[in-house]
């Protein structure tokens, strides 16, 4: 499943980071950093393409030997990336989609929780215990 | 009458965070908004209606970041009656709801000040003794005026 999955506020700076403490943690930051700059090219280039349907969903933002990163944007420009294992080919379009739609519904909870301050790192159980879900392997 | 202006405040900065909160929930699934005006339409159409049960009756625009909302039977003020009675209490409700809209157009990436003004609190015309025939509805129109730059301009 999911090797990192992280919630970027609009302005940039991470909610929530979170990869599988095996792997160097460090490698997966600096990925999603970099995702961050096709996200902000796949939203600018959305009023001109004629091609994009005004989805929240980004697709692939880019292939690297050893993973793919996912990208999601929310109406409130909070963005989702997810790392996947490459060598995970069963992983479908679909089921990408799904787990965002699940980010998406959780983070809406946390939002909604008056005990938030928007713009808070998010520290709800609820939430982790559901991106535990989306990263543990399922044998 | 201090503690009257630190409740509208505070009021308004609650209208605030449960507006930033709805707003979450209630574009989980529509598309992604095009520009400003399709976003103040959003407020006008499906916002309006999941809170008050009807859309706003009239929106107007200069096309310069000011936009009138005006809604002609404001749900939270229709069990209100004109005289001085409730006057107070009106603002409160409408400083709620300029929180509300704040919060959500704040989320939604837009800077906004928020201000309403009432024209006509409800009131039933003046027909003598007998209102047989009244209105079936009073006559309330608030009108909200929400200005996107951090400047006011003013709508002539």
């Amino acid at each position: 499943m999911a090797v990192c999955v992280a919630v970027i506020a609009k302005e940039n700076y991470p909610l929530y980071i979170r990869s599988i403490p095996t792997e160097n943690e460090l490698k997966f930051h600096y990925m999603v950093h970099t995702s961050l700059d096709v996200v902000d090219e796949k939203i600018s280039a959305m009023g001109k393409a004629l091609v994009d349907q005004r989805e929240l969903y980004l697709g692939l933002l880019y292939p690297t030997e050893d993973y793919k990163v996912y990208g999601y944007v929310t109406n409130s420009k909070v963005k989702f990336v997810m790392v996947v294992d490459s060598s995970n080919t069963a992983l479908r379009d679909n089921e990408i989609r799904s787990m965002f739609r699940k980010l998406h519904n959780s983070y809406t909870d946390v939002m909604c929780n008056p005990f938030y301050n928007p713009g808070d790192r998010i520290q709800s159980r609820a939430f982790d215990s559901m991106v535990t879900s989306m990263m543990i392997q399922v044998c | 009458m201090k503690e009257n202006g630190r409740c509208i405040t505070k009021l308004e900065n609650m209208g605030f965070r449960v507006g930033q909160g709805l707003i979450e929930r209630f574009t989980k699934d529509t598309a992604r908004f095009k520009d400003e005006l399709d976003i103040m339409k959003f407020i006008c159409k499906d916002f309006w209606t999941t809170v008050f049960k009807k859309q706003i009756d009239n929106l107007r625009t200069n096309h310069q970041g000011i936009y009138v909302l005006q809604d002609n039977k404001f749900r939270l003020l229709t069990q209100m009656s004109a005289g001085k009675q409730y006057l107070e209490h009106a603002s409160k409700y409408l400083a709620f709801t300029c929180g509300l809209i704040r919060g959500g157009l704040s989320n939604l990436g837009i800077k906004s000040i928020v201000t309403a003004e009432v024209s006509s609190m409800p009131a039933y015309p003046d027909t003598g003794l007998h209102p047989k025939t009244p209105r079936s509805q009073p006559e309330l129109k608030p009108r909200v005026r929400c200005s996107t730059n951090c400047a006011t301009q003013v709508l002539r």
